[in-house]
């Protein structure tokens, strides 16, 4: 990260600062001068109609598009120009809203994986097999395994992810997240298919993860479970922001209502 | 885990006794220039195994490094008189220097515009080597090339090289195989899933796919290598498209399964032009035919098709 | 000069045949998002049958060439049938495999058919060649330069005019959207198979009388059509024709200034060049999805 810099001004108990971000696809505005802030432990729901740009905007905070203008301040760094993989590194780590786990490989390999940007052994620790590499593999191994503990997946852990209920595979892409130690974990998504017991689950783990200290950014549909689980919520709609505040302010928000209801 | 690994290495133990006992037991020159062959081939399909079969990025101009290999040693040796050994390193050092040149631009592509990317590559190779005459004998290919001798060992009979050669396989399947359960080999099959989740996880896809490739490239020119001062004799037709696809069709035929893939596409390959009398006419035709109906009905490859077919199998029973 | 402008016909002339071997890969591209890796044996059996029909039997020009390019349709659509639509895993990585599978299967079964060795096949008209600037221009060129016009307007006016047409590009644009209207988007890729390997045929008419044809000139010439579509931008028409004639020029300038054995290498270099610095092609301006 060598373009990132400390941006003055910015309080260090924030972890996530959007300023004024924008992005254009063919000359539409996707996202138009989105503006918020995230303090550090907290769960910020972000909410908006079908095609608002949550997900537009998960992919400018971890790195897959690249903002046409504003500001992304990760830990009061700036990290708009920082490749994706090492934003991860950084410690932002995403679910996907359609999951993605790797499914040639085993549950307990996935979680692995998730490893990858917290382990060091490459090419030659591998070939020649030094100590050092054998005591990470032994030690990813046991961390692995206490993240499926952590989650409820242990009985599956050597079980084909592929071959996994969608239900788990769901849970499954969030412990292969926390595998990478984020300080701060995007979900987006994670109750869409899920029944009501596995929404229920969900909640719960959410409340874990948030305990362990991971400051959370959960783009749901679910409005019981998002208000819920929030502290605090922005509105998208259509590119913009529409509003920002506790749970209890978003429900009350004439213009957050009117939007879902389909007048604005 | 620990039964697992003790039976690999069981695996690999009966695997080394009975490649041992063939190389003291056969008298027949023949037999063991075939096996010596089989082992060469291997190296290829191991490297593109790990390249195609693992990480899922085709290359259809493998034999450009068998190529390079080939006629690095041959004109260090050959024409200006350095020690084989000596050239084996410089061959590895211009297959690992070309295909990082290359692999860097080559490797931020993907699906079709990799693979006519490679085949591209390959096609530049082959054309350099046969136009260059001067310095590679051009299309009428190169004689000179000099025997491996090490102390008082000649590597010229047949048992002397079937041996140097399968040594050296023995040691590429296990730094194979050491390589596929470490964390490095984790990614590359995660980027075979996923390239897109592989970067949303942190690996940083293009530099694991360069190196990767630069290790294919170098097993590639370790091959190449060896078929030079074994046959002693090299022309362009033996590094050209139809022989990338002939590795490419090692790994299909192998199943992008396991080390042990390579090994069985390679006999496999080799075998059939021995086995059939008057293959060469048909040879066209049955990699054609291999190459479709496998992809068509195992997309996984032959072997691994044929291993999940008997687990489905078995599952319905049970 | 009198050299350069030779260079420049004959370039033009070969130009024409790769547009018309790209226009095909290019239409098929843009409809089914495949390329074929096989394209270029579509062409090898378009020359070889051309020879066989007008030269060996003696059919009359016209039969013999509808002749070339309904081989080369009818092998095209077998193919579909067989190897892509049963495909199990339609993913590129399958795909290029498979065609590539059946690309050396046409090859290996043209050399049982017609032998290793080439053929060459006269031009079609024997008129005089006329004189521009010092340098002898072939009746032959006019008429594959034209045709090849004609070809690429026809299907031009065939995807923008006709409704079958439209209902093509739709599918290309989206399937699933073109699906849902009640396009048949199966049906609309195998009429995109039939056009584009017919187009492979009509190159290899083309080329019969300018080259020797054998059984293994397809690769080749299949590459360097992928190269020219490449130039133009893979789905565009018009310019794939244009990266065609580019290619062409280039090759027979740097056969004819720099060294004629390195000219197979010069659409090779070209195609990588293009490829890593502007995978969206010379004309375009976005770039080419990588992932």
């Amino acid at each position: 990260m060598t373009q990132s810099e400390p941006t003055p001004g910015i309080p260090a108990k924030q972890i996530l600062d959007v300023q004024n971000l924008t992005k254009m696809f063919g000359g539409v505005k996707a996202q138009d001068q989105i503006s918020f802030s995230i303090e550090k432990g907290i769960v910020c729901g972000l909410i908006g109609p079908n095609g608002a740009g949550k997900t537009t905007l998960f992919n400018m905070i971890t790195g897959i598009y690249q903002p046409d203008a504003g500001k992304v301040a990760f830990n009061g760094k700036d990290i708009r120009k920082t490749p994706a993989h090492r934003l991860v590194k950084a410690g932002i780590a995403r679910t996907f809203q359609h999951v993605e786990l790797f499914s040639s490989m085993t549950l307990l390999e996935n979680i692995l994986v998730g490893m990858h940007v917290r382990t060091q052994a490459g090419f030659w620790a591998a070939v020649t097999r030094i100590p050092a590499m054998k005591r990470e593999e032994r030690q990813s191994r046991r961390r692995a395994e206490e993240l499926l503990e952590f989650t409820g997946l242990c009985a599956d852990a050597h079980k084909m992810a592929g071959d996994l209920p969608a239900g788990r595979q769901k849970t499954a892409q969030i412990a292969r997240a926390l595998a990478s130690e984020p300080l701060l974990l995007l979900l987006d998504e994670p109750a869409a298919g899920l029944n009501p017991v596995e929404t229920h689950a969900l909640g719960k783990l959410i409340q874990k993860i948030k305990q362990s200290g991971i400051t959370m950014m959960l783009v749901e549909h679910d409005m019981s479970l998002v208000m819920e689980m929030s502290d605090k919520v922005v509105v998208l709609d259509q590119g913009k922001k529409l509003a920002e505040g506790t749970p209890r302010q978003i429900q009350r928000n004439e213009a957050v209502m009117s939007a879902y209801l389909g007048n604005g | 885990m620990a039964i697992k690994n003790n039976y690999i290495r069981i695996e690999y133990l009966v695997f080394l006794c009975a490649v041992s006992a063939f190389g003291f037991v056969t008298e027949n020159t023949y037999y063991l220039q075939i096996m010596t062959f089989i082992g060469i081939n291997t190296l290829l399909g191991l490297g593109l195994n790990m390249l195609m079969g693992y990480t899922g990025q085709v290359s259809l101009g493998h034999a450009a490094f068998y190529g390079i290999g080939a006629y690095t040693t041959a004109i260090l040796s050959g024409t200006y008189g350095i020690n084989p050994w000596l050239s084996l390193v410089c061959a590895v050092a211009a297959a690992v220097f070309i295909a990082f040149i290359v692999g860097l631009p080559t490797l931020r592509l993907s699906g079709y515009y990799l693979a006519m990317g490679t085949l591209g590559f390959g096609m530049i190779v082959n054309i350099v080597i046969r136009e260059w005459a001067a310095v590679t004998g051009g299309a009428s290919g190169f004689v000179g090339i000099p025997v491996l001798e090490a102390g008082p060992l000649i590597f010229m009979s047949g048992a002397n090289y079937y041996f140097l050669v399968w040594g050296i396989v023995f040691a590429a399947m296990i730094v194979c195989r050491r390589l596929l359960a470490s964390r490095t080999g984790r990614a590359l099959r995660a980027i075979h899933d996923g390239e897109k989740t592989a970067v949303a996880i942190g690996i940083n896809t293009h530099l694991l796919k360069l190196e990767i490739f630069i290790f294919a490239a170098a097993l590639g020119a370790v091959a190449g290598f060896l078929y030079a001062h074994f046959v002693l004799f090299i022309s362009p037709e033996s590094f050209g498209f139809m022989f990338s696809i002939k590795i490419v069709t090692m790994v299909v035929i192998g199943g992008m399964a396991s080390v042990w893939g390579a090994l069985l596409g390679a006999t496999v390959l080799t075998l059939l032009p021995e086995v059939l009398h008057g293959f060469a006419e048909y040879e066209m035709i049955i990699f054609g035919t291999v190459l479709m109906v496998v992809m068509i009905f195992m997309p996984q490859g032959l072997t691994r098709g044929i291993m999940d077919m008997i687990r489905t199998a078995g599952r319905a029973r049970t | 000069m009198q050299e350069i402008v030779q260079y420049l016909f004959s370039g033009i002339t070969t130009g024409a045949v790769y547009a018309v071997i790209a226009v095909g890969l290019s239409m098929l591209y843009s409809s089914t998002e495949l390329i074929n890796f096989a394209h270029g044996e579509f062409v090898m059996i378009g020359a070889l049958v051309m020879v066989t029909l007008w030269v060996r039997i003696g059919l009359p020009l016209p039969l013999a060439m509808a002749g070339a390019v309904g081989a080369g349709c009818v092998s095209g659509l077998v193919f579909e049938r067989f190897a892509i639509r049963t495909a199990r895993n339609p993913e590129p990585i399958t795909l290029i495999i498979i065609t590539v599978g059946a690309g050396i299967f046409l090859k290996g079964a043209a050399m049982i058919i017609w032998g290793k060795d080439p053929f060459s096949m006269p031009a079609f008209s024997s008129h005089e060649s006329i004189e521009i600037f010092g340098a002898a221009l072939l009746p032959q060129s006019i008429w594959i330069v034209s045709a090849a016009l004609v070809l690429a307007g026809g299907i031009h006016l065939f995807l923008k005019q006709t409704l079958t047409g439209k209902a093509m590009v739709a599918c290309a644009v989206n399937k699933k959207a073109a699906w849902l209207s009640g396009i048949p988007s199966e049906k609309m890729g195998i009429l995109a198979f039939g056009i584009s390997t017919g187009c492979g045929a009509v190159a290899g008419i083309f080329i019969a009388p300018i080259t020797m044809s054998a059984y293994d000139m397809g690769t080749i010439l299949g590459l360097k059509g992928f190269c020219a579509a490449m130039i133009g931008g893979l789905g565009s028409l018009w310019g794939a024709f244009a990266g065609g004639l580019l290619l062409g020029i280039l090759e027979s300038l740097g056969a004819g200034l720099i060294s004629s054995g390195l000219k197979d290498a010069i659409a090779f270099v070209l195609l990588l060049l293009i490829l890593y610095i502007r995978p969206g092609g010379l004309f375009a301006a976005k770039e080419a999805k990588r992932f």
